[in-house]
């Protein structure tokens, strides 16, 4: 294994291995931003996205980031998962900080530690829903059998077992939503994040999402949602409120009990 | 990402974007089509002339004769004296005089209407002596050649060739032994020249080979009936040519009186001499072809590298979900440095294809021969490969070095 990938494989493990059933505080931050800020340049333009930001997330909550548009929500969470990087102070995943990792090491952090789901899908249109689903797989390394198997499991496990072989144009929206999430899952990352997974979705299919991602929370995996939405951030555990690129109110970690998403599941 | 992932992925892509991949290849496709049949052609037109050369036989010189100068001092084109003799032959046959000469012909030419029957032909009838047929390599496929009696006596005999005996005698094979005439003197034939099959000159299938004694005294005369039109020598072997050339130089000089090699009055043209006045026109006509091709070349390259910029430029949101999954910089370029290669390979190997199929089609219409050229054919894939790579890995490379967030924006 080259030391890229026995790095993004270190940072995927601790988060899972770490919390003790007794002690949920025991557990350190996944995730841990500190003054961190984000200015874009456009030629003499510069564009503040993020002031000073300070957030601390734990393993295994589930997280709403809401705001209105140009609050900076979308900007953290690229950050957070590594798309994007700060130009202004740390950011600790698992301990590690960020901007000591070079572009192939954070590749192999996305790959192993981190899923997404966009609210564009981001699906390759010209490959089926098992080949995007198998696509991570294919970049960690994991032979073609077995991920074949992994990725007709994670299609099961969304629902779409008999929509293998459908490419993303024959597919409804609420159904790519599903592929991506089962994309985002398949390496079994300890850290899902989605960029309002329900802004493209009618409202069935956005609680079969929303169900999705509180049954991979229940799993004990750190889910940080982004939206703007206020009855979808409502059913999340904490609320996480941005304005003008900072936070007005960043909420308690792990504050509010779970269970409460299983109430959005529409009634048959 | 193994490399049977990455041909996977990257021919996928490649049949994904049909038109975009078949405009690319086309544009390779041209190139090398055009590199491949220029230099061939090129190759075919140079290699037909050595032919034609080296059927004149090997290791010949021909010694021609000098320009006439008349009372009024007009000078006449070289060739138009009538300086060389019989004498001049035999004295270079002599191992004594010319060691390095193994054997010499004399030979006077005319443009001849020969008649069998009623059957008219006009053909180029060449007085001669025996040792034609060692000079210039040519046997008899039946009958026999000249003898040494045929020229002792002047003997009204003929040796033909075997396009010369297709039409005089239309299919009749024995066409030993029947007579034809020219101005109204009988000649029995009594060979046929084996054939030349690679020739493509008609005048080396078509002739008539008369003793050089009756072509002198009974066929054409002259003012002159001694002299001859020209002489040819050839050399023991081909590394001798050259001191053959002296020696038959200083001879010729000697015998003919003259003290400044300036003013001789005959010229001696070797093989490689004629061969170089002709090739030089040839190389030329070959330069001018490559660069043609090379400019098709060129042009079929930006072909390719504004499809390979634009293709990566549109997927450049593709290369982003692709990071955002997990996929190295390196992993990208290879991903792109493969299928440009798949691409290149595909459209140079099509383009190879096209252009045999050219060397195949273009003598049918036309009497050009086309050489395939190894070079040619593996330059150019070369560099249609290597255009390829260089456009498409290039924006590639940029596309994989972004943040994954900016290649996802990119519409």
């Amino acid at each position: 294994m080259s030391p890229e990938a026995e790095a993004a494989t270190r940072l995927a493990a601790v988060p899972t291995a770490a919390a003790e059933p007794d002690d949920p505080h025991a557990a350190p931050p996944v995730i841990e931003l500190v003054d961190v800020g984000k200015v874009y340049k456009t030629g003499e333009l510069e564009v503040v996205a993020l002031h000073a930001v300070s957030l601390r997330i734990d393993e295994n909550e589930l997280l709403a980031i809401t705001g209105p548009s140009g609050s900076g929500k979308s900007t953290l969470m690229h950050i957070i998962g590594c798309l994007d990087v700060p130009t202004s102070g740390v950011y600790r995943l698992a301990g590690h900080d960020v901007q000591s990792l070079d572009e192939t090491v954070l590749a192999g952090v996305r790959n192993l530690a981190i899923g997404f789901v966009f609210q564009q899908f981001n699906l390759l249109p010209y490959l089926s829903a098992w080949r995007n689903i198998e696509l991570p797989l294919v970049y960690s390394g994991i032979p073609p059998d077995e991920r074949r198997a992994r990725a007709r499991a994670a299609l099961e496990r969304v629902g779409l077992a008999d929509r293998a072989d459908h490419r993303p144009g024959e597919l409804s929206g609420g159904q790519q939503q599903r592929v991506a999430i089962a994309r985002a899952v398949v390496t079994e990352p300890a850290l899902v994040l989605a960029d309002e997974p329900t802004g493209n979705l009618d409202t069935n299919s956005s609680a079969d999402v929303l169900r999705l991602l509180a049954e991979l929370n229940g799993e004990g995996r750190t889910i940080v949602i982004i939206t703007h939405e206020r009855d979808i951030a409502a059913l999340a555990r904490r609320i996480v409120t941005m304005r003008d690129g900072e936070i007005e109110a960043a909420g308690e970690p792990g504050a509010r009990p779970a269970g409460d998403l299983t109430m959005t599941e529409p009634t048959p | 990402m193994t490399w049977r992932d990455t041909i996977r992925t990257a021919t996928e892509a490649v049949r994904t974007h049909r038109l975009r991949s078949a405009l690319t290849m086309l544009g390779i496709l041209i190139g090398i089509t055009a590199v491949v049949l220029t230099v061939g052609l090129g190759a075919g037109a140079k290699a037909k002339v050595q032919d034609q050369i080296n059927e004149l036989g090997t290791n010949v010189l021909v010694v021609s004769p000098g320009s006439s100068t008349t009372t009024s001092g007009t000078r006449g084109g070289f060739g138009s004296a009538s300086t060389l003799t019989r004498q001049d032959a035999t004295a270079l046959s002599s191992p004594v005089t010319a060691p390095d000469v193994q054997t010499a012909a004399p030979a006077s030419t005319t443009s001849a209407a020969l008649r069998a029957g009623s059957t008219n032909w006009t053909t180029t009838l060449t007085g001669t002596t025996p040792a034609w047929s060692e000079v210039r390599s040519r046997g008899v496929s039946t009958g026999r050649f000249i003898t040494a009696d045929d020229e002792a006596n002047a003997a009204p005999v003929v040796v033909l060739g075997p396009d010369t005996v297709t039409q005089l005698f239309g299919g009749n094979p024995n066409a030993v032994g029947q007579t034809v005439s020219y101005n109204g003197v009988s000649l029995q034939v009594v060979g046929v020249l084996d054939s030349l099959s690679s020739s493509e000159n008609a005048s080396n299938n078509d002739l008539a080979v008369v003793p050089l004694s009756a072509y002198q005294q009974r066929l054409v005369g002259g003012a002159n009936r001694n002299s001859v039109s020209s002489i040819y020598v050839k050399a023991r072997s081909s590394a001798r040519l050259s001191a053959a050339y002296q020696e038959a130089n200083a001879l010729l000089l000697n015998t003919h009186r003259v003290t400044n090699p300036r003013n001789a009055d005959f010229s001696i043209a070797t093989q490689q001499s004629i061969l170089q006045a002709a090739t030089s026109v040839d190389n030329t006509l070959t330069v001018m072809l490559a660069g043609i091709a090379v400019i098709a070349l060129l042009v079929g390259g930006i072909g390719v590298m504004n499809i390979m910029l634009v293709s990566v430029a549109e997927r450049t949101r593709e290369i982003g979900v692709r990071k955002a999954v997990g996929a190295r910089p390196g992993v990208i370029r290879r991903q792109f440095l493969v299928e440009a290669s798949v691409l290149g390979l595909a459209g140079g190997v099509l383009g190879l294809l096209a252009g045999l199929l050219g060397t195949v089609v273009i003598p049918l219409f036309s009497d050009s021969r086309v050489d395939l050229s190894l070079i040619a054919m593996v330059g150019s894939l070369a560099v249609a490969i290597a255009v390829g790579i260089a456009f498409g890995v290039y924006p590639a490379s940029r596309a994989a070095r972004l943040a994954p967030i900016d290649a996802l924006r990119s519409e």
